[in-house]
């Protein structure tokens, strides 16, 4: 199992500790919902470590990107992080990543950890004369510092104005507790906050020197099981859960990351056909009306009739609620839908509603 | 790790406090900490009949949900209805709040549960 530059300190901290994707990872330190509510109420920081880092370069980097990804990349200006779907040509979904354009012939692609290596391959698979792929994983450490005080706790570590950096973008070099750090002003909890790019050796350093920082304002480690919980609230997909090979990001509610317009890129064919004949199943979000906790996996019916599959379910901490999403048929997507989840065998009421689940007005 | 005397435990984690015929069954403190703050119980209904290793009810953390076996054969006589409303009374003391009664005839089983150091003995190997 691979280990995060952070692995010690989360042991330090009394972490529970879980295997996520092959890499051991901090489940909890206090308990997931103390620390949901720390993140939605002042700021948490996340050891993001095992996510991947691929470096895309060459005069024809930005073309290839075009060409690869879903959404567009020609109009992005240089300092921008841009959100994308990377379809197979059914449509299906590769990965979701984040792309940091340095210019147009340098990027950085954030992969998920679980997909990295099957990312790299097919990106390697597709490159096209003028672009070449590195894959810098392994000399990277990540961090998310989420909440509404994270500004001002980064503020205090950094020798860069943080409020100048809008949301998704990103600066290239940033002193963060004196070292050289990127950053940018993203993340997956649904709050403002920011995640910061460090060398994998530098990790420990930054780790304890903002949370001793940050400790009067309320920062605390937090660790995936809050991700998690943060993440769904805000209706963030994850894949392996809402995106998949067999989902398409129009299914998931991605379409705006999905440029029909473009020339062409891998999937456009499959998703013009699926977006002008129409979509036969939507994520769609619900709450439980019922008593029990919708799990990904468990089926959602009307009556007799299977009409879908929770992807993604949980205990909202901030709610107070059962709540999930779900693919489900088209005509169950309205929010407001009477629909039933099949939990241990036993119906159980659930009413659709809309995303997200928490909407929080940040920096933008 | 809070470990009762006088109490009979599981390999799956489940306690029994013997009163006359009737079983009290509930989860022990090793089992809470490791899942985690709990959000939801379900409850078995009463005057269900449980064999040995039959689904007594279920446990669900933020996180997952783990099923509570019942560890002793026997009719469901009550359950623990403050759960419904405040599952996390299972986090703050998991002795206290017991699950179910359960009425038995045949209390054989007890022979191959543990007693409280031999569970102390089966978690440190656990872990």
């Amino acid at each position: 199992m691979k280990k995060t530059p952070l692995y010690e300190k989360h042991l330090d901290f009394n972490a529970k500790m879980t295997d996520f994707g092959g890499w051991l990872l901090p489940l909890e330190y206090t308990g997931i919902i103390e620390e949901h509510k720390q993140v939605r109420n002042a700021a948490g920081l996340f050891d993001v470590s095992h996510m991947g880092e691929v470096i895309i370069r060459g005069k024809n980097a930005g073309a290839f990107l075009q060409q690869l990804l879903t959404n567009d990349m020609s109009k992005a200006a240089d300092g921008r992080v841009i959100y994308s779907p990377m379809c197979c040509d059914n449509g299906g979904v590769v990965d979701d990543l984040l792309v940091y354009r340095f210019s147009d012939d340098y990027y950085l692609l954030v992969t998920n950890a679980a997909n990295t290596d099957k990312d790299f391959e097919w990106i390697r698979e597709h490159l096209t004369g003028g672009a070449e792929a590195v894959n810098v994983s392994d000399s990277w450490a990540q961090l998310a510092i989420q909440g509404p005080c994270a500004e001002s706790i980064l503020q205090q570590a950094a020798d860069y104005p943080l409020r100048d950096i809008r949301f998704f973008a990103f600066v290239p070099e940033v002193n963060i507790c004196g070292v050289p750090a990127m950053v940018s002003r993203t993340g997956y909890t649904g709050e403002d906050g920011f995640e910061v790019y460090i060398p994998r050796d530098k990790a420990p350093v930054v780790w304890e020197g903002l949370l001793e920082l940050g400790r009067d304002k309320g920062l605390v480690p937090a660790g995936l099981g809050a991700r998690d919980t943060l993440r769904l609230e805000a209706a963030l997909p994850l894949y392996g859960h809402e995106l998949s090979p067999d989902i398409t990001p129009l299914e998931a509610g991605l379409g705006a990351f999905v440029k029909l317009n473009k020339d062409s890129f891998i999937g456009k064919e499959a998703l013009l056909r699926q977006h002008t004949q129409g979509l036969e199943r939507k994520l769609t979000g619900f709450v439980m009306t019922g008593r029990g906790i919708p799990r990904s996996g468990y089926d959602m019916v009307d009556g007799e009739n299977r009409i879908g599959f929770v992807t993604s379910g949980s205990y909202s901490p901030s709610l107070g609620q059962n709540i999930g999403m779900a693919m489900a048929d088209i005509g169950y997507s309205q929010p407001g839908t009477e629909v039933d989840v099949i939990i241990r065998n036993k119906p159980v009421r659930a009413r659709t509603v809309e995303l997200p689940f928490y909407r929080k007005k940040y920096r933008k | 790790m809070k470990v009762l005397d006088g109490l009979y435990y599981s390999k799956e984690h489940e306690w029994v406090k013997i009163t006359g015929n009737k079983a009290y069954v509930g989860i022990t403190d090793y089992a809470q900490e490791s899942l985690g703050e709990i959000v939801f119980v379900e409850l078995p209904e009463i005057a269900s009949q449980l064999n040995v290793g039959d689904v007594l009810g279920v446990v669900e953390s933020v996180k997952a949900a783990s099923d509570v076996y019942s560890p002793i054969a026997g009719t469901v006589i009550e359950v623990n209805e403050a759960l419904d409303d405040d599952p996390a009374l299972l986090n703050e003391d998991p002795y206290v709040n017991w699950i179910a009664v359960l009425e038995f005839a045949d209390d054989s089983i007890l022979d191959e549960l543990m007693d409280a150091s031999g569970y102390e003995a089966y978690c440190s190997k656990e872990e």
